[in-house]
């Protein structure tokens, strides 16, 4: 990957290990901590369809080469959308004034990282043609409107893209990578009478397009976007006030990453601000739980190789048995705390500060079966499907939006309910939890986790879980 | 053509020092594409551009944690062949790319479909006057002057209350911008515009846990900018006025939201009459013009030519001139907000909005919000809501919130971790009072709205 990064970002603009070194020494002059420099090129294309035509198509190229010095905690950040020597030496004279001024400092870049990769090479952009995927979405409208006369409205989008990146630190790292990403999208409109309700699905990963163009693959996904319309026209208004919540296997997930994974990230604790605070090795959640954040799951949407700082990502685990055993780290939050970088430090581009962010995360199963867990409740509602989420770091409080759920009335499935938010505490959520299924499922690939401004693709998963206690936001 | 983020602290030249040479390159950029475009087989193309040049500190516990000097430009092209399209973008700006991306372009309107409503907006629509709004405040301000004041701010918030121990930072930033648009009917316009910004987010504590909150400014003109030491002192205000938040009675009450989240809902109303979710028939209020939506009381304008204003235009991102116009008058919804596309497809003429509404003002009342909460005598203050809960299909709403108890017409104690529930056509149909305290600050000025009832669900009976 090194090779090819190397290949794709320096070798057209003449830059040599030599070239990087010299920049890493201007960087680093005076009282420069770490510098690092982010190559980068990405291509994106994006193609939908609407009202049975493709009606657009996008094409986008952004390169460019981040240069960033870490005095202490400080951060000077320059960057240049060309990639030069004459743009990089410039962004890297800019990037030190952070540091006050110094002699001048050699750098060498002596530790190559060689990992193995999780997902192959493959251009998506250019490996499958426009024709085929424009065809690929009129076949995908085609069976999607012929589910069923009540859908009124369908819209299919697919997105490619590829990323070459590659980083240079005066730490000696010397990394590349190079990151596919697809994704399709489906979203119905289903009417009946006077009631109109949406639909979606979609998915994706870093793998090739022939993937998602199976009809195995996007079929799926056009059968759950229309069940999930039909579904929602039956829906009837969903109970308000605290209850026992039943959560569904795979993107559920999202529970963990906004309860408990954005206040493990390690700024929050380097700047004292995550209500998880100080609570290293304490209980968290009952001993049915283990969370683990793991970037080295094979062609995921949130794994990655490398992390933007050129770490290899890891499986880093977060509770164990309930207990706090990790947090995610940078190189800065890692360097300012003590510890090491866990893999963690990513960037939405070239042209934005990496920060500790989670990539898949995800509880592993536990024992019972689904049907068991369902059937424990005299009381509640079985959560399955949700748009996202949003959490307080700091008091802890943390939101999810059900866009798919059911009652539960004696342990039997009652009437399909209408979108509520779920709230709930970060720090007492997983205390609740009674039970946890034998049923571990990942997200199909369609997360996106924003953070200071910043987007990046991250995975969430886990099995059924029984939750003793969130307060549901219906109107009944 | 490289664009770096300088961080060079001696530097306190004006942002984008050269407006009148970076716009002509713009303009030129511009025209290179339309040229290219049209000899390329396109029959119409219309094309973005931008550049913006920002400087931005922050400042944690007293030292510089972030110094940014950020340098952008980007360009965006669409072409149409036999009503096809196609779109391409970049961000660099040289011949090259710029030949490159109407390619693109070109190659992907040769695979997509043709659309009866494509292609540009209609030619005699296009702005024939472009107008000044009094956006364009350059103000010489070097690092260190940036620096200085985040660290004002910084210290006058954590030194307004003992609870205040901790701080994620106070930021201080200043930006310019200029942007064209031009199409194949011949239509070039241009606009620019200085924007400063400060904030400051603080975190309180005391033995019932952590809280944190913020308060901010954004001013065209730097001189305009709120008191460094008011924004510190108000975002620890706002943090330690949540300490202690507990949860609120569960059950149907009134709600008052302030004039932040006000102008969430709002929003709201503005996505549901907006021309792409009408035609997509995923709106609840798709044809809902000339129906009484709320109160005789509630008047909505938009005022496009505000000056001073950061979204003010003569025309719109298509090149539609823009016009004052009312969206909702004695509580009747007046008409959509329609882009060109939009307008074809529902077969009406643009309003002029591609790019969404500018300026768009809520008719304040007569009531300060203190005397709301008064009249309201027991509900729910709601000073921030959480999470996507709102569903523009059919208007159901359910968010997480955090904000007040009220009893008595006064704020009794700080509430957390409670969600409120209605349906947005209930919830506008259910406004009994708007305050004087209109936000200004925002694209889309709401003051403080009083609602009869929504649902409250917490962990309290």
């Amino acid at each position: 990957m090194l090779e090819l990064a190397t290949h794709s970002l320096l070798t057209p603009a003449g830059i040599d290990r030599g070239d990087l070194e010299r920049a890493l020494g201007r960087l680093v002059e005076g009282q420069v901590d770490l510098g690092d420099l982010y190559f980068q090129h990405r291509q994106n294309e994006g193609w939908s369809l609407e009202d049975g035509i493709v009606k657009s198509g996008s094409f986008s190229i952004d390169q460019g080469v981040g240069v960033r010095a870490i005095s202490g905690t400080g951060t000077g950040f320059a960057y240049a959308d060309a990639i030069n020597m004459p743009a990089l030496m410039q962004a890297a004279g800019n990037a030190r004034a952070i540091a006050r001024s110094g002699r001048s400092g050699t750098s060498a870049v002596t530790r190559p990282v060689h990992v193995p990769a999780l997902y192959a090479a493959d251009n998506p952009v250019e490996a499958v043609d426009s024709a085929s995927k424009v065809d690929l979405l009129r076949t995908i409208d085609a069976y999607t409107r012929s589910l069923d006369p009540r859908i009124t409205q369908v819209s299919v989008s697919l997105s490619c893209q590829h990323e070459s990146i590659l980083v240079a630190a005066s730490d000696g790292t010397l990394a590349g990578d190079v990151r596919p990403l697809i994704r399709l999208d489906v979203r119905v409109i289903a009417e009946q009478g006077d009631r109109r309700e949406s639909g979606n699905a979609g998915g994706g990963g870093r793998y090739a397009l022939s993937g998602l163009m199976a009809p195995e693959s996007w079929q799926k996904f056009a059968d759950e976007a229309v069940r999930q319309a039909l579904v929602n026209l039956e829906a009837v208004d969903a109970p308000a006030g605290f209850m026992k919540v039943v959560l569904g296997p795979g993107w559920p997930g999202v529970l963990l990453h906004e309860a408990i994974g954005h206040g493990l990230e390690g700024d929050f604790h380097r700047k004292g601000i995550s209500a998880f605070g100080g609570r290293m090795g304490e209980r968290i959640a009952t001993e049915h739980c283990t969370v683990v954040d793991d970037g080295t799951l094979a062609e995921r949407r949130g794994s990655l190789s490398i992390d933007d700082e050129g770490t290899p990502s890891a499986r880093n685990v977060l509770i164990e048995n309930g207990r706090l055993t990790g947090l995610m780290q940078d190189k800065l939050n890692a360097r300012a705390m003590g510890v090491e970088p866990t893999g963690n430090g990513r960037r939405e581009s070239f042209a934005h500060l990496p920060l500790p962010r989670m990539t898949n995360t995800y509880m592993l199963p536990g024992e019972h079966a689904p049907e068991e867990i369902i059937a424990s409740v005299d009381d509640g509602i079985y959560a399955v499907n949700f748009n996202g989420g949003q959490v307080d770091i700091t008091s802890g409080k943390f939101v999810f939006v059900a866009s798919e759920a059911y009652r539960i009335k004696n342990g039997k499935l009652g009437a399909p309910l209408k979108g509520a938010t779920l709230i709930g505490n970060g720090p007492d959520v997983l205390t609740r939890v009674a039970m946890v299924g034998n049923n571990l499922e990942l997200d199909s690939g369609v997360g996106v986790c924003g953070k200071e401004g910043q987007g990046v693709p991250v995975g969430v998963g886990q099995p059924t879980l029984r939750i003793d206690g969130l307060t549901v936001g219906g109107t009944q | 053509m490289s664009q770096t983020m300088t961080r060079n602290s001696e530097s306190g030249a004006p942002l984008l020092q050269n407006p009148r040479d970076e716009r002509a390159m713009l303009e030129d950029a511009a025209a290179q594409v339309l040229t290219r475009a049209r000899a390329g087989g396109a029959d119409a193309a219309e094309v973005g551009l931008s550049s913006s040049h920002g400087r931005n500190v922050t400042v944690r516990l007293g030292e510089v944690d972030v110094l940014e000097d950020a340098r952008d430009r980007g360009v965006s092209v669409t072409v149409y062949i036999n009503r096809a399209s196609g779109s391409a973008s970049t961000g660099d700006l040289s011949a090259e790319s710029l030949a490159r991306a109407v390619d693109q372009a070109l190659a992907i309107a040769r695979h997509t479909q043709p659309d009866p409503a494509g292609g540009l907006a209609p030619a005699e629509l296009m702005a024939s006057r472009i107008e000044d709004f009094d956006q364009w405040h350059p103000h010489e301000l070097d690092m260190s002057a940036l620096i200085e004041r985040a660290k004002r701010i910084e210290q006058a918030g954590m030194a307004a209350d003992a609870r205040v121990e901790n701080s994620e930072g106070a930021s201080v930033s200043a930006d310019a911008a200029i942007g064209v648009y031009a199409n194949s009917h011949g239509f070039v316009g241009s606009g620019r515009s200085t924007r400063f910004d400060q904030s400051c987010v603080l975190v309180a504590r005391d033995g019932s846990g952590m809280q944190r909150d913020w308060d901010w400014d954004d001013k065209g003109r730097f001189e305009m900018l709120a008191d460094p030491e008011s924004t510190g002192r108000k975002a620890a205000e706002r943090a330690v006025r949540r300490l202690g938040a507990r949860s609120a009675p569960s059950g149907r009450s009134a709600v008052l939201f302030d004039n932040n989240v006000a102008l969430g809902l709002i929003r709201h109303l503005v996505g549901a009459v907006s021309g792409g979710n009408l035609y997509r028939r995923s709106s609840f209020l798709v044809d809902a013009v000339g129906t009484q939506l709320f109160p005789e009381w509630v008047r909505i304008d938009e005022d496009p030519h505000l000056p001073g204003a950061a979204r003010s235009s003569s025309f719109d991102s298509e090149g539609v001139a823009t016009r004052q116009q009312p969206l909702i008058a004695a509580g009747v919804l007046k008409r959509y907000v329609l882009g060109s596309y939009s307008a074809r497809k529902l077969g009406l003429e643009t309003t002029a909005n591609a790019g969404g509404v500018r300026n768009l003002i809520f008719s304040p009342g007569a009531k300060s919000f203190d005397e709301l909460i008064a009249d309201m005598g027991r509900g729910l203050v709601v000073t921030e809501v959480m999470g996507q809960g709102v569903n523009l299909v059919t208007g159901d709403y359910s968010r997480g919130a955090s904000g007040f108890w009220v009893e008595e017409g006064r704020i009794a104690y700080p509430v957390e971790e409670i969600t409120i529930a209605g349906n947005l056509r209930d919830m506008f149909a259910g406004l009994v009072a708007a305050g004087t305290d209109l936000e200004t600050r925002r694209n889309v000025q709401v003051p403080s709205l009083l609602l009869d009832g929504m649902t409250i669900a917490g962990q309290q009976e």
